[in-house]
């Protein structure tokens, strides 16, 4: 009885974590534009625009939901659930700190990897149920783009499972809890030396970008050219789902690369690790995705493609043999 | 091959560039504005609605010579005038400005040779009926004397 | 990427890139017929935005209807009033001091680099960037910042009149141009770094919307849409009006008929203009801006004139019918972007829509000018 509330209490944090994060970042995104582009970002309502989050969910949920008159309304009610749901659950697997997580599942990298693809569903269904050629387009150019970035992304995280020996999560962050060069990301001691970790912590990169519909690699929400893109017809909270579901994968993205490349909760000096450490080196990661949203155009959707199949893929599983190779000689 | 590689490693580096021109950019002061907490002052060239100048008895230059009214492109002026008995210049008796189509571009300003109207700074006019924009230039010169 | 497309008839969609869009600059709607992701056939459609500035041109006496050429290209506007200017002058027989010919070309291409700075960002923003907007926006605030002290506005300036200026410049205002220069010349190198020499960027516009001078010469385009294909005509250069001919710049001309070439020989002449503008700066000379006898009535004889001028968008041309009278028989504006426009539909066949709006960006657009 105590072990399932524990567990019930566990996971309604989980998800709390998620909203919250997809709340505030929104606000951090708007506030890291504001500073790239000179200007200050929102800082009216509350101090520090702290209070614009809730006044923008407030506002979302007072608008009208309209559905379009020919939209499959089964389809067009599901697709922004499909979208948020997989993004929260994923967050039961995650570890903030040696004790601080929901549940430690033995394999739990593979579940986040399965949630995050369920997401692509909800796209397509937002897309082919507005009735709308615009959002039919651009769920195809995003879900084509989904089902390519996922490859090199499993690919990569394949590399950590060949070097840390297992796929659970904690267990992962636990082999490099010594100093910065225990990190997978320059692995200088520990137990392999492997210098191609800084490409696998690139293409991961990459990758979690280009999986959540994020700048560079925006083409399902391009506003130059499809104004809004699959999420054309949805208004209020529906809009709303969407948008919290992307940030909550962003969240989930950089928490897998900070697990898996940065040492998770470890310190680079090996002093005092804890969920500090974590926080601070995911929201680096965060602000990073953030800064190179505001800099770069968009790219084509071939020059997406492109780069996927031509280059990270390749790249990947070359990584992947060489990784093998070096384990099976050192 | 090697073409394959170098577009690859010259492309990341570009990117690599233009991350560190915003990062310097991050760090420059801000440049707007804020509004309507804080408020530009206007230049003295700036051109508002037009104002009626008055002489030092606090009556209107203007003589009514209707070059403001033939200048206008946009018809946004009219004005009565009459002589009073027993004086040789005509007497302004009123200055209708129509504001909803001037087009601010100081013909009218130009055209007076008498020194009788001038550009006002204003700037944040908002209303939400047509007849507020009607102006009275010379209702509003009176209320400014007082 | 101009791959010719083979057109199944069940199998094309119309998508309707209305009048309301992000990306058409203001209103212009675009039927496309579309495979797919690719355009079979397009037609553009203006007139959304005619506001009557010829039948306004036939009503208005001369002097009145100087003020209507503001507001046809707003972003470039001064270089719209000079042609006028220069037409009804011509007509009329008024001469212009020599300094108003100098404070009216300082005026035109610092008006020229604050449209183009406009195209820049709103260009980039088009393709996703949505950065260099707001740095291309604050390095023109300068400038308006300017032409604001002198003229009294920032974007429709009314200031040039027949026979001169309305204003003089003062000492401050020479200072804060010498001052821009290098400002300016810092500016560009940060577009270069972040904007041209990006992969991404690259990738879109290197061999990408190929405009060849052959379709060129058939649509009448100028300005970055020729000189990007190779033709070399400008027309301060072919047919010099004003104080050109005393000033020193280049014309910047790419053969690569690609979106790449528009955009550098925009950038380019971004560079040029600052150079005109330092050498006018140093060729000033004092004198009165309007003539001692500066006409009130207007009234040329009658007869057919013509003026082309290179504005920010192209070829302006005005041609003036007069019979004598105070109003002109007929007074027809040639838009230079409604030549550049008409071609995007034989352009952009073969073509993925995002390619096709990068193109469209390229031809720097500015609606209300095409619809006059």
């Amino acid at each position: 009885m105590i072990l399932t509330l524990t567990i019930l209490l566990a996971v309604i944090i989980a998800i709390a974590w998620a909203a919250f994060n997809a709340a505030y970042l929104v606000l951090a995104e708007r506030r890291g534009a504001g500073v790239i582009q000179r200007r200050p970002g929102p800082n009216i309502n509350g101090p520090f625009g702290l209070l614009q989050p809730p006044l923008d969910g407030i506002k979302l949920m007072a608008k009208q939901l309209i559905i379009p008159a020919g939209a499959d309304r089964f389809m067009y009610i599901s697709a922004p659930v499909l979208v948020m749901c997989p993004a929260i659950m994923s967050f039961v697997a995650l570890p903030y700190s040696d004790w601080l997580q929901a549940q430690n599942i033995d394999v739990g990298l593979l579940m986040v990897f399965a949630f995050a693809s369920m997401g692509t569903m909800g796209t397509i269904f937002a897309g082919w149920s507005s009735h709308n050629k615009y959002s039919l387009m651009a769920a195809m150019r995003s879900v084509s783009q989904a089902v390519a970035y996922e490859i090199p992304m499993i690919l990569t995280a394949l590399t950590i499972t060949l070097m840390a020996g297992t796929t659970n999560l904690n267990a992962i962050v636990a082999q490099q809890s010594e100093n910065f060069f225990h990190w997978n990301i320059f692995p200088l001691f520990g137990e392999t030396h492997n210098i191609l970790m800084p490409f696998s912590f690139l293409i991961f990169f990459i990758c979690s970008m280009a999986e959540t519909n994020r700048a560079p690699f925006d083409l399902g929400e391009a506003e130059g050219e499809l104004v809004a893109g699959f999420h054309i017809e949805y208004g209020s909270m529906g809009f709303g789902l969407f948008f919290m579901g992307e940030y909550a994968n962003i969240v989930i993205g950089a928490t897998l690369a900070t697990i898996f490349f940065l040492g998770g909760w470890s310190c680079p000096f090996g002093l005092f690790p804890g969920v500090w450490w974590f926080l601070i080196k995911l929201y680096a990661i965060i602000f990073t995705i953030i800064w190179i949203r505001w800099t770069f155009p968009r790219t084509t959707i071939y020059g997406l493609l492109n780069l996927s199949w031509k280059i990270l893929i390749p790249a990947s599983l070359v990584n992947l043999l060489l990784t093998a190779g070096l384990m099976k000689v050192f | 091959m090697i073409n394959y590689f170098r577009e690859i490693f010259s492309g990341l580096w570009s990117l690599f560039v233009g991350m560190k021109v915003t990062f310097i950019e991050a760090f420059s002061p801000k440049v707007t504005v804020h509004y309507p907490y804080e408020t530009l002052k206007m230049c003295d060239a700036y051109r508002g609605h037009i104002e009626l100048i008055e002489n030092e008895e606090g009556e209107p230059n203007c003589v009514c010579c209707m070059s403001c009214v033939r200048a206008c492109p946009s018809g946004c002026i009219s004005l009565t005038g009459e002589k009073p008995e027993g004086g040789k210049k005509k007497v302004l008796t009123s200055y209708h400005l129509d504001f909803t189509r001037c087009s601010l571009c100081s013909a009218c300003v130009e055209a007076c040779n008498f020194n009788a109207i001038e550009h006002s700074k204003e700037y944040n006019l908002a209303s939400r009926n047509k007849e507020d924009f009607h102006f009275d230039l010379l209702a509003r010169l009176r209320e400014r004397n007082q | 990427m101009n791959q010719p497309v083979e057109l199944q008839p069940d199998e094309t969609f119309v998508l309707n890139v209305g009048p309301q869009h992000p990306a058409t600059h203001g209103v212009l709607r675009v039927k496309m017929e579309m495979n797919g992701e690719y355009i079979v056939h397009a037609e553009t459609v203006v007139g959304y935005i005619h506001r009557m500035h010829e039948k306004m041109g036939e009503v208005k006496p001369y002097p009145q209807f100087l003020m209507n050429l503001s507001r046809l290209d707003y972003l470039g506007a001064m270089g719209y009033s000079h042609c006028h200017a220069l037409c009804v002058e011509k007509a009329a027989g008024i001469e212009v001091p020599k300094r108003a010919e100098y404070i009216r070309v300082l005026m035109v291409e610092l008006n020229r680099v604050s449209s183009h700075l406009v195209w820049l960002g709103a260009f980039i923003m088009d393709l996703g960037g949505f950065t260099p907007l707001l740095y291309t926006f604050q390095a023109r605030e300068h400038i308006l910042d300017m032409m604001e002290r002198i003229t009294g506005a920032r974007l429709t300036y009314c200031y040039i009149r027949f026979g001169g200026v309305s204003r003089d410049i003062d000492d401050q205002f020479i200072q804060s141009a010498r001052d821009f220069m290098p400002y300016m010349r810092k500016e560009l190198i940060k577009y270069h770094k972040l904007i041209t020499g990006n992969i991404i960027f690259k990738k879109r516009m290197v061999g990408m919307g190929h405009i060849s001078p052959e379709m060129c010469r058939k649509y009448g385009a100028s300005s970055g849409v020729a000189r990007g294909a190779g033709i070399n005509f400008d027309v301060r250069r072919n047919e010099p009006y004003s104080v050109y001919p005393e000033l020193e710049f280049e014309v910047p001309v790419y053969d690569g008929c690609d979106n790449m070439s528009r955009y550098m020989v925009r950038m380019e002449e971004i560079e040029q203009s600052l150079r005109i503008v330092e050498h006018a700066l140093d060729q000033l000379p004092d004198g009165p801006v309007m003539p001692k006898k500066a006409p009130k009535i207007i009234k040329p004889p009658a007869g057919d004139y013509y003026q082309a001028t290179e504005t920010a968008r192209g070829t302006f041309g005005v041609r003036l019918v007069s019979d004598g009278s105070q109003t002109p028989y007929r007074m027809k504006l040639r838009s230079p972007t409604y030549s550049n426009m008409h071609l995007f539909d034989e352009a952009c066949r073969g073509l993925m829509i995002m390619d096709a709006m990068a193109m469209m960006g390229t031809l720097d657009l500015v609606i209300p000018e095409i619809d006059r």
